[in-house]
């Protein structure tokens, strides 16, 4: 059968078309499972008696209605961004950190011990151009170790970094909680919350604008994200972390340290997640309190998938989670809809992104991309 | 079960007991003691057990079910929820809501079940993040719900306090008498069901027709589509058996343990269970065994509460609910190391069947 005479195929808009339709898909697709939670969300809401406009309007004013609200946006949106960016190295060396909240703790911890105790401890009072980055230092290096050890349990023992990131959560938590209690306890009077004194002025990083929360952390956050691109797009380690996450065993055969490039991937991940809890620390609470960071691991999952795993993407998903947070309790205080809402809605995003087949099929949208594999049994 | 795992298992309940024994001994007969250790560490291991058993029939299949923490945590507030709504607003006595609780709580599992399934057989949803999906889900929506309907102006309750049901009362088995071996089995009725469903679970698994396939889906289910079996069905039916059992697990935590619900109260326990599965070599003894270490670890914790004037001052940190409360975490580690014995997944654990 030869072709119909007359019917030329047309090449170019469908070509480029084509071409672009996995960018466009990246894109559309969490765009879309975003506005399908938000739809579903808006249900739960009528469903518990509110009236989900007023309440989506009082999240929108409070999270963009002002300066003020966009500042605070921001500082919300930091620690996503570094956990997030956490996760997201994870999942490109082809780990799963569910350990981010420990690993945030524990920078959180190191960098307020830093901050308060070490000028005692030298004898000296440190200039903040030394001790900002000696704090800061601290909880990324805290981080890190914590990120590295179910690293290393895996790419010596097996041990599967799922439930070893787990469990070194509440390791975690369990030690803060004993040092919060204990040896680096708030002993001034009528203080009875678990929670370290408050760091010196000099080891405190500046807010941007005088008034404003918003501060330089979020810059270096942004920063970090530009930086964990190059990393894995230009760099010798990024080239060994995503082959090692994509096909080990090519890896292997292509001459790359596979136990290594693990390792690195959760000490660089445990970094960044580290870098988040010291700069809660040195720039927003100036000290550390037990409490202030339950949930950030589950969330940075979230985001990181939202995100594609891409450093932009991670910081775009961060800004509407900070947002959305943000924006939570003016909600509240409108509608009187409890903020947890949010936690359900955020949760059903994570959904649709995770099984972005339902929403390719809600809106008729091709495959184009191949899926993201964990899963490869449990090791052991 | 090898020897050497059931020996390491048995040395560390022995030690964790000895431990409570030497530092209490003085004032209470060390049978006391020892009883109570055992009632304690079958009791708190209850959730435990199940939700090793929850992961055992998913990953049997070749569904890897990490979603296990969130079936509990939201079988626990439906549970509770629905046992509270029975007992204030319509006034029943509290031993049928206790029974609709159970019910509600086995059902949500199932739901949750069904979720992990719809994501994992249909999606083909990368497992793990299938099974975060429901954790993250759990948190939200209980957490939700939670203030939404207790705590918030115009709740269902309008004003007027809930009234929890309590806990479900402890049975004492007829034939076994009077002796220790009574008061240690002399437990609530979730723990005994626990109990009866690792035999159920074992013999299911390894003497009926419904095991054997089971265990095909879960090795090479590419042959077990040759001869027939539906791979797709076979895992939907496990993962929702497995999120039932699942939501019975969470059942403990608010109709049996304490009468109230806390948003996170199930505290990383549906995990744990995960890691005793491992151990356990997906086998239901197995698993039963290690839950058992993790509860005598959580027993201790409980016990040693009693003696604290007994413990000298140099080791009184130690005693500490943080430091002791270490010893379930640090044993799950310990245990992944695999230097206490390698341990075998089902072949085709976690892995999309492709037709």
């Amino acid at each position: 059968m030869s072709e119909p005479v007359g019917t030329t195929t047309p090449k170019t808009a469908p070509g480029i078309l084509k071409k672009f339709r996995p960018a466009i898909n990246a894109v559309l697709v969490p765009l879309l499972a975003v506005f399908t939670a938000l739809v579903l969300g808006a249900l739960v809401i009528k469903v518990v008696g509110g009236d989900p406009l007023a309440a989506y309007r009082g999240l929108f004013e409070g999270a963009f209605g002002s300066a003020q609200a966009l500042s605070e946006t921001t500082v919300w949106a930091t620690p996503y961004i570094l956990a997030g960016l956490a996760v997201a190295l994870a999942f490109k060396g082809g780990l799963f950190n569910i350990g981010a909240e420990g690993q945030l703790a524990f920078g959180a911890v190191a960098a307020a011990w830093v901050g308060y105790a070490l000028p005692d401890v030298l004898g000296v009072t440190l200039p903040a151009a030394v001790h900002i980055p000696l704090a800061v230092g601290a909880g990324m290096l805290a981080g890190g170790i914590w990120g590295a050890i179910p690293g290393w349990l895996k790419a010596r023992t097996g041990g599967h970094e799922v439930i070893n990131t787990i469990m070194m959560n509440y390791i975690a938590l369990n030690i803060t909680s004993f040092l919060l209690n204990g040896p680096m306890k708030d002993r001034s009077p009528l203080n009875v919350v678990a929670r370290t004194p408050q760091i010196a002025e000099s080891a405190r990083i500046p807010p941007i604008i005088a008034g404003f929360r918003l501060h330089w952390g979020f810059v270096l956050a942004l920063v970090m994200a530009g930086i964990v691109w190059w990393v894995l797009r230009k760099t010798t380690l990024g080239f060994e972390i995503r082959t090692a996450g994509a096909n080990p065993d090519a890896g292997r055969y292509a001459g790359v340290n596979v136990s290594r490039a693990i390792v690195m991937t959760m000490l660089l991940s445990g970094v960044l997640a580290g870098l988040a809890g010291s700069l809660e620390v040195t720039a927003l609470n100036y000290r550390h309190e037990l409490g202030f960071s339950v949930g950030y691991g589950f969330d940075a999952i979230a985001i990181a998938l939202l995100g594609k795993t891409h450093p932009a993407g991670v910081v775009l998903a961060s800004l509407l989670w900070g947002a959305m947070r943000n924006g939570a309790s003016r909600m509240q205080f409108l509608t009187q809809i409890p903020v947890d809402v949010i936690s359900v809605i955020q949760a059903l995003i994570l959904l649709f992104v995770a099984a972005d087949a339902i929403v390719r099929w809600l809106y008729r949208i091709r495959a184009t991309e191949e899926r993201l594999v964990l899963t490869r049994g449990w090791g052991g | 079960m090898d020897w050497r795992r059931l020996g390491f298992i048995s040395l560390i309940i022995i030690i964790l007991i000895g431990v409570v024994v030497l530092v209490g001994g003085k004032d209470v007969s060390p049978t006391v003691i020892v009883v109570s250790m055992l009632a304690t560490t079958i009791a708190v291991a209850t959730p435990l057990t199940l939700g090793a058993l929850s992961g055992i029939y998913c990953e049997r299949a070749g569904v890897v079910n990490i979603g296990i923490e969130g079936m509990m945590l939201s079988s626990a507030f439906f549970g509770w929820f629905g046992a509270i709504y029975l007992n204030t607003i319509l006034g029943v006595s509290p031993m049928p809501s206790l029974i609709f609780g159970v019910v509600a709580a086995i059902l949500t599992g199932g739901l949750m079940g069904l979720l992990l399934a719809v994501l994992s057989v249909t999606y083909k949803v990368d497992q793990i993040i299938g099974g975060t999906v429901i954790n993250i889900l759990a948190i939200g929506i209980s957490g939700f719900l939670n203030r939404q309907l207790f705590f918030e102006k115009g709740s269902i309750f309008g004003g007027q306090v809930p009234h929890a049901p309590g806990v479900l009362p402890r049975l004492k088995l007829p034939f076994l008498g009077d002796s220790p071996i009574a008061s240690i089995f002399e437990q609530q009725p979730i723990a005994i069901a626990a109990i009866l469903l690792v035999l159920l679970t074992h013999f299911i698994l390894f003497y009926t027709r419904w095991g054997l396939r089971t265990r095909a889906v879960g090795e090479h289910p590419r042959a077990a589509d040759t001869v027939g079996i539906n791979v797709a069905r076979m895992r939907y039916t496990n993962v929702i058996i497995g999120g039932m059992i699942a939501g019975l697990g969470g059942a403990y935590f608010t109709l049996e343990s304490v009468p109230s619900f806390e948003p996170l109260m199930t505290n990383g326990r549906g995990f744990i269970a995960l890691a005793a599965m491992i151990f356990g070599n997906w086998s239901p003894f197995g698993a039963w065994a290690s839950a058992l270490v993790f509860g005598a670890a959580q027993a201790l914790q409980i016990n040693l509460q009693f003696f604290r004037d007994q413990i000298p001052a140099q080791w009184a940190f130690l005693q500490q609910a943080y430091i002791v409360g270490l010893v379930p975490y640090l044993l799950t580690m310990l245990i992944l190391t695999g230097i206490i014995g390698k341990t075998t997944p089902p072949v085709a654990d976690g892995v999309p069947y492709e037709k």
